[in-house]
């Protein structure tokens, strides 16, 4: 019977993570990330898993499925894309209408709200630069992980890593490696290059509130940087990272 | 199934790589157009016109050439057809339209240059087409830096005849493009032998309004509340409307709006209550390229409306009847062909004016606007299209995509949210 479902969940297959999120009533009681891997329908299986043993039997359960995988949850008895789940997931922690600034490992959205909904949105091309993956192959170049990149950046002094392409950004910080560049310095380049990337995409509302969601949420440095940029303070929330599987769990 | 193997032989054309484009048709036909239920029955001769799209129409012009009719290959809705017609000449759209021709033509063309020109260019080198093979000569036409320089390297390898196409719309260019026109006609008399006369042009007239009548009538039929035939049907006829013979598109179309007609009568539709009724607007569409309207079409959208070349802009305005002096006649083509709004035109206020008409025309929910990786005027026209559109309270998506399936994934995404904010 519908009524004994009462946990509504929602999951987020993204490129690198997926993510899920356990409402009951409107309120989120539970949220996990994995790895999305090499299969997608695998780590739909296992976020579900991990929902089913922590406590929330499949039959008291609702799945949605969101994300660039969300056609490989054939439990979900819904799918909705990633940016209209993103949105109402933003007003969901935000609580605002508002612009929605969603870096994720393989595209980077922004999208308008109004009135709770989405009245516009925008996303990069078919190109990693100025996603999360354009950081995690970066900080893999540099034998670093992308929290330490971002302490280092923070050190830095300007130097720029001028391609638009993350293979020829990849050779230019190789060139800066070689040439002796301190980390620090190349760091603060590539942290550079994402934020400025992403900050054309971003609508220029005057006086609107600006949302990080995404697996980027909680750097600092990052946010910092971005709200420099922008010239607007961006806000985000510890669980802005679960922001499309909420969402999708509110589609239900 | 006729073998028209010796007849691709005939025409030189590359015979290997030419069955494996014919090997892959069928398959993206079957996924994109059978897959789709309730379909007009009158769709039949245009299924059976592409499940042999190499074959019967390419003899029908290798007949036609033996006894003396010259083909003209046209890349280009400003060329104007009546003048072919007059003159007993044929006309056969040539764009290319399938990835499959591109790495050829990026043999010869920068990277960055739109994949129609690419295709097009491909399709003739690579001798993989048998219309780019059977026209005698090539009509180019001055619209965008692209395809003028493009000619320069088809003239290569056929005869190219390029019009000189203004790009604005004052007095003075409107009597350029009718002296341009009037060369044209010169050019056409001297390939196929034969004088244009009042007398034949009038008729060439008519028999292209009567085609643009009878194409409206199909498009048309998607202003009805219930939508009686798919947005990719109606591509599809709009498609091989520039390959047939004009007369055979005219009946054909007719019997199909016939259909659509009692359909509506009927309230017969082919999509589930709610679908978002979806205007597609920007570059042309060539055959087989379906992959846009196809992911709108299974995204919860229909497509009821293209203003494009393959589109509004082909069946719209027809040249004015009542001229009966050659004068006359030529200026009215040259009036009606540039109602045409191109991006390549600067200011061009008439094509936003006339997304907005249709948009109110055809009941639209929201429309997307497509560019042709580096189509630069498209691309940089999509910011007014985006204003206007954003002042008129029409929600409006601008996507940029090519020919290739490497975007579908991304693409779909887009779509699909963006249908799904119409619906929220």
């Amino acid at each position: 019977m519908a009524e004994d479902k009462k946990y509504r969940v929602g999951i987020d297959i993204g490129s690198t993570a997926t993510k899920a999120a356990v409402l009951a009533g409107d309120e989120v009681i539970f949220t996990t990330v994995v790895p999305t891997g090499f299969s997608s329908v695998d780590a739909a299986e296992r976020v579900r898993d991990e929902v089913v043993e922590t406590g929330f039997a499949p039959e008291s359960c609702r799945f949605a499925a969101t994300g660039y995988g969300r056609i490989s949850a054939p439990f979900a008895e819904t799918t909705v894309t990633e940016i209209t789940c993103h949105g109402r997931g933003a007003f969901y922690l935000f609580e605002s209408d508002g612009v929605v600034i969603d870096i994720g490992g393989q595209d980077t959205k922004t999208i308008v709200l109004e009135d709770g909904k989405v009245a516009q949105f925008a996303m990069n091309d078919k190109c990693s630069a100025g996603t999360g993956k354009f950081l995690e192959i970066m900080a893999n170049r540099m034998g670093i992980d992308q929290d330490k990149l971002s302490r280092l950046a923070r050190t830095g002094s300007e130097t720029r890593i001028s391609s638009m392409c993350t293979v020829f950004a990849e050779s230019e910080v190789i060139s800066l490696i070689g040439k002796g560049t301190p980390r620090a310095d190349i760091a603060w380049g590539i942290i550079e290059s994402v934020v400025g990337k992403v900050a054309p995409l971003v609508p220029k509302i005057a006086g609107a509130d600006y949302f990080l969601t995404g697996g980027l949420c909680e750097n600092d440095y990052v946010i910092e940087r971005l709200s420099a940029q922008l010239g607007s303070e961006v806000i985000t929330n510890p669980q802005a990272r679960f922001a499309g599987a909420i969402g999708a769990a509110l589609a239900l | 199934m006729t073998d028209y193997h010796p007849m691709w032989e005939d025409l030189g054309m590359d015979i290997e790589a030419h069955d494996q484009l014919c090997a892959a048709l069928p398959e993206a036909f079957g996924d994109t157009y059978l897959s789709q239920e309730n379909r007009p029955e009158n769709m039949a001769f245009y299924d059976y016109v592409v499940s042999e799209i190499h074959g019967i129409r390419p003899s029908e012009l290798i007949e036609a050439q033996k006894n003396g009719q010259k083909v003209f290959g046209t890349f280009c809705v400003y060329v104007p057809d009546e003048i072919v017609i007059a003159a007993d000449g044929i006309v056969t759209g040539l764009c290319g339209g399938s990835q499959f021709w591109v790495p050829a033509g990026e043999e010869v063309l920068p990277k960055n240059t739109c994949p129609l020109i690419k295709a097009s260019v491909g399709a003739r080198l690579g001798r993989t087409c048998p219309f780019f093979r059977i026209a005698d000569i090539y009509v180019g036409e001055t619209t965008c830096d692209g395809k003028k320089k493009a000619y320069e390297i088809l003239a290569e390898d056929v005869p190219v005849y390029t019009m000189d196409l203004p790009q604005m719309k004052r007095d003075c260019d409107i009597e350029k493009w009718t002296n341009e026109i009037k060369s044209f006609k010169t050019k056409v008399e001297e390939v196929t032998g034969n004088e244009v006369t009042a007398e034949n042009l009038g008729e060439a007239i008519k028999v292209v309004n009567e085609k643009r009548k009878a194409l409206a009538r199909v498009h048309e039929a998607r202003k009805a509340d219930i939508i009686p035939i798919s947005g990719k049907d109606v591509l599809l006829m709009t498609q091989i409307a520039f390959f047939d013979d004009p007369v055979r598109c005219a009946e054909m179309a007719n019997k199909l709006a016939d259909e659509l007609d009692q359909r509506i009568a009927d309230g017969v539709g082919v999509f589930e209550e709610g679908t978002k009724r979806i205007m597609v607007t920007g570059t042309p569409m060539a055959i087989p390229n379906w992959k846009l309207h196809h992911i709108i079409e299974t995204s919860g959208g229909a497509v009821v409306c293209e203003e494009c070349c393959t589109g509004s802009r082909y069946y719209e305005h027809l040249v004015d009847e009542t001229q009966t002096t050659l004068d006359g006649q030529i200026d009215a083509i040259s009036r009606r062909y540039l109602r045409n709004n191109c991006s390549c035109f600067t200011p061009n206020p008439g094509r936003i004016e006339d997304i907005l008409r249709l948009a109110k025309e055809y009941k639209v929910d929201g429309i997307i606007n497509e560019t042709l990786t580096f189509c630069t005027t498209y691309d940089i026209e999509g910011r007014s299209v985006e204003k206007a559109c954003k002042e008129a309270g029409i929600p409006l998506l601008n996507v940029e995509t090519d020919y290739s399936d490497d975007d579908a994934g991304q693409l779909r995404t887009r779509i699909e949210a963006f249908i799904e904010m119409l619906g929220a």
